[in-house]
């Protein structure tokens, strides 16, 4: 069966002054896929991503997303293409002089054009559906834990229904129970939406527990990408210590009870 | 999956003999949310207990299709259509997601807002708390700094000398450039002004002497006061806030640290010291900016304006201008400290003290200069 290819990148260079992160990186990342991108800290897994989503101008290679060189788009169709993604970061980037509700309404009323009550009502399902209270949504981000900010980041995310939702490290600072609860909530995401998941993480659990394939950012380019059994065997140092250590050892019996 | 083209998403209700059916169709999407809301609004009424519901035409179906089916068919229907195995696994795990989120979340009524005479009232009486609150907060701040300094000053091996010498630089010497220029030029319009002023009298001589008075008495501490209370007080807030956002006061204190004696005094102290030097520096630049402005404009020479100066105007004069700028330096900088001290968690609560902190200590200084006046009048100074 081929796969139809949403993320395609080719060459992919990014230099900052002197230090080069990555050099002819190549990466497809599927449809209704969930793809893990782990590496060590300051391999550019986080560069990676905002590259894909236009943030960062690389140096030289193509990213392609749908089909469509972002950078070569004019700011409207950009824009169009743009809506297709939904993206949480790393620390939530919630607007802080906005109420929850009215972050993840603020995509529904600018784009599709909602009329306010209908957006914020919208708004509380998504927040729901990420898992918080609805009277969160009458709270500011700075009134939240760091696990409430990820869940509210993650509606905004969800607003307008993306087709590829990307995540920052999604599941660090939360609490084991929380991060568990957020690991299915994106698998149940994905099920029933049909997203793709590109999903930047060091949580060797959420790994196991939700990717498709993991690729693996090492010396400047994609490693391995593959589903994690297969990754788990490459013969590589940094692959060995981070998925045959002893935490990686414990996630993946979790993973797979009675094979050790 | 559908191979009939794109449809709006539409409910039928149809009435037979065997009971009602509701028939769901075409895209339950957030492109068509505004009109599904509408129809399902229409149904809501309408929809009983036996009624049998026909989804197999459903086209694309997205969590805000989800969400409108769910709150037509209502908690336990919705659970029940997502059992349903005609439905492909997808759908079913969608309606299931949306409608346990509606469940678990979705219980509390929000209470309207309220508005009208009742509202501006309790506004009105919450703004005279806080009045009230940041008071008592800043008379206990300056007890905190007090208590500090008289716990330090005994004991020369607790002196932040270092800390007190930068902040001395910074609010003090890198103040001069912008502080003098200012003064100067403020001193030009004073004499523009008395001299257009007291030609009318023939009285333009007498310029001398309102440059005098007003910037020994009043001005040169004024504008120092103001110019700080919007520099110093600012950059004060901004330092310690930013400290406390970070958690590093905190860390201050598990040290087993007093971050009034690290962080406060130093800064308050340096405005002591820093704040008289630049008044009398901002007396000399205004009074250099009107003696200008009359040899310029009014022919009087520079011996001449020195002469009248010693002449009418006394040493009391400066003193009572100059007694002003200790107190107006450690009002400005124990507002801007404490401002610091009240930022929480975000660097939005950042920007608010820093605001809050300038505002705050402009008040306090004019506040007071006319406290002052007012004094000195009564006293005949």
């Amino acid at each position: 069966m081929t796969r139809e290819t949403v993320i395609e990148v080719r060459g992919l260079v990014n230099r900052f002054g002197s230090q080069t992160v990555h050099e002819n990186l190549d990466l497809d990342v599927y449809r209704g896929e969930i793809i893990g991108i782990v590496g060590g800290s300051g391999t550019g897994k986080s560069v990676l991503l905002r590259t894909i989503i236009g943030l960062v101008r690389p140096v030289a290679g193509e990213v392609r997303v749908f089909g469509e060189d972002l950078l070569a788009l004019s700011d409207e169709r950009r824009s169009q293409v743009e809506r297709r993604f939904g993206v949480l970061f790393q620390s939530g980037a919630l607007f802080s002089s906005l109420t929850v509700a009215e972050n993840v309404a603020l995509p529904l009323v600018e784009h599709a054009g909602l009329p306010r009550v209908d957006a914020q009502r919208l708004a509380g399902v998504k927040l729901a559906l990420a898992g918080l209270p609805v009277d969160a949504g009458r709270k500011y981000p700075a009134q939240l834990s760091g696990g409430m900010i990820k869940r509210a980041a993650l509606a905004r995310a969800l607003a307008l229904d993306p087709e590829i939702l990307f995540l920052d490290e999604p599941t660090a600072g939360l609490d084991p129970i929380s991060a568990a609860a957020f690991d299915s909530l994106i698998v149940t995401l994905r099920n029933a939406l049909g997203l793709t998941v590109f999903l930047v993480t060091h949580d060797l659990d959420t790994l196991y527990s939700t990717c498709d394939r993991v690729a693996v950012l090492s010396q400047r380019r994609v490693l391995a990408a593959a589903p994690i059994d297969e990754v788990a065997r490459t013969d590589d140092a940094w692959v060995q210590a981070y998925f045959n250590g002893p935490r990686g050892r414990a996630a993946a019996r979790v993973a797979h009870p009675g094979k050790d | 999956m559908a191979t009939a083209p794109p449809l709006p998403g539409s409910a039928t209700l149809t009435r037979d003999t065997g009971g009602s059916r509701l028939t769901i169709s075409g895209d339950w999407t957030l492109a068509h949310y505004s009109d599904l809301q509408r129809r399902a609004n229409e149904l809501a009424g309408s929809i009983d207990t036996g009624i049998a519901i026909d989804i197999h035409q459903l086209g694309a179906l997205d969590t805000s299709g989800a969400f409108v089916i769910a709150e037509l068919l209502g908690s336990s229907r919705t659970q029940a259509l997502a059992q349903d195995d005609a439905l492909p696994p997808a759908r079913r795990a969608l309606l299931k997601t949306v409608g346990d989120a509606i469940d678990t979340y979705c219980t509390g009524v929000k209470q309207p807002r309220e508005a009208g005479f009742v509202a501006t009232l309790e506004r009105i009486g919450k703004a005279m708390q806080g009045f009230w609150k940041q008071t008592a907060k800043l008379l206990a701040f300056i007890g905190i700094t007090l208590q500090g300094f008289l716990a330090t000053v005994w004991r020369p091996r607790r002196w932040r000398v270092t800390s007190l010498v930068s902040h001395i630089e910074q609010t003090g010497l890198d103040a001069v450039p912008i502080l003098a220029l200012l003064s100067f030029m403020v001193g030009c319009v004073v004499a523009f002004l008395g001299a257009t002023a007291l030609a009318s009298y023939g009285a333009s001589l007498f310029t001398v002497d309102l440059i005098g008075f007003a910037f020994l008495r009043e001005f040169g501490v004024l504008l120092t006061a103001i110019l700080l209370a919007g520099r110093t007080a600012s950059a004060f807030t901004a330092q310690i806030g930013s400290m406390k956002a970070r958690e590093e006061i905190d860390a201050i204190r598990t040290l087993g640290l007093d971050p009034v004696e690290l962080l406060v005094l130093p800064r308050v102290l340096a405005l002591v010291v820093a704040l008289p030097l630049l008044t009398f520096l901002a007396m000399i630049a205004g009074i250099v900016g009107g003696g200008v402005v009359c040899m310029a404009v009014l022919k009087i020479s520079p011996s001449m304006f020195l002469s009248m100066f010693q002449a009418d105007i006394s040493l009391t004069q400066f003193l009572v201008g100059i007694a002003k700028a200790p107190v107006f330096a450690f009002m400005i900088a124990v507002i801007g400290c404490m401002e610091g001290f009240k930022v929480s968690g975000s660097a939005q609560s950042v920007g608010e003290h820093t605001t809050s902190a300038v505002v705050q200590s402009i008040f306090v200084v004019i506040l007071l200069d006319a406290l002052a006046a007012l004094f000195y009048m009564e006293m005949d100074w």
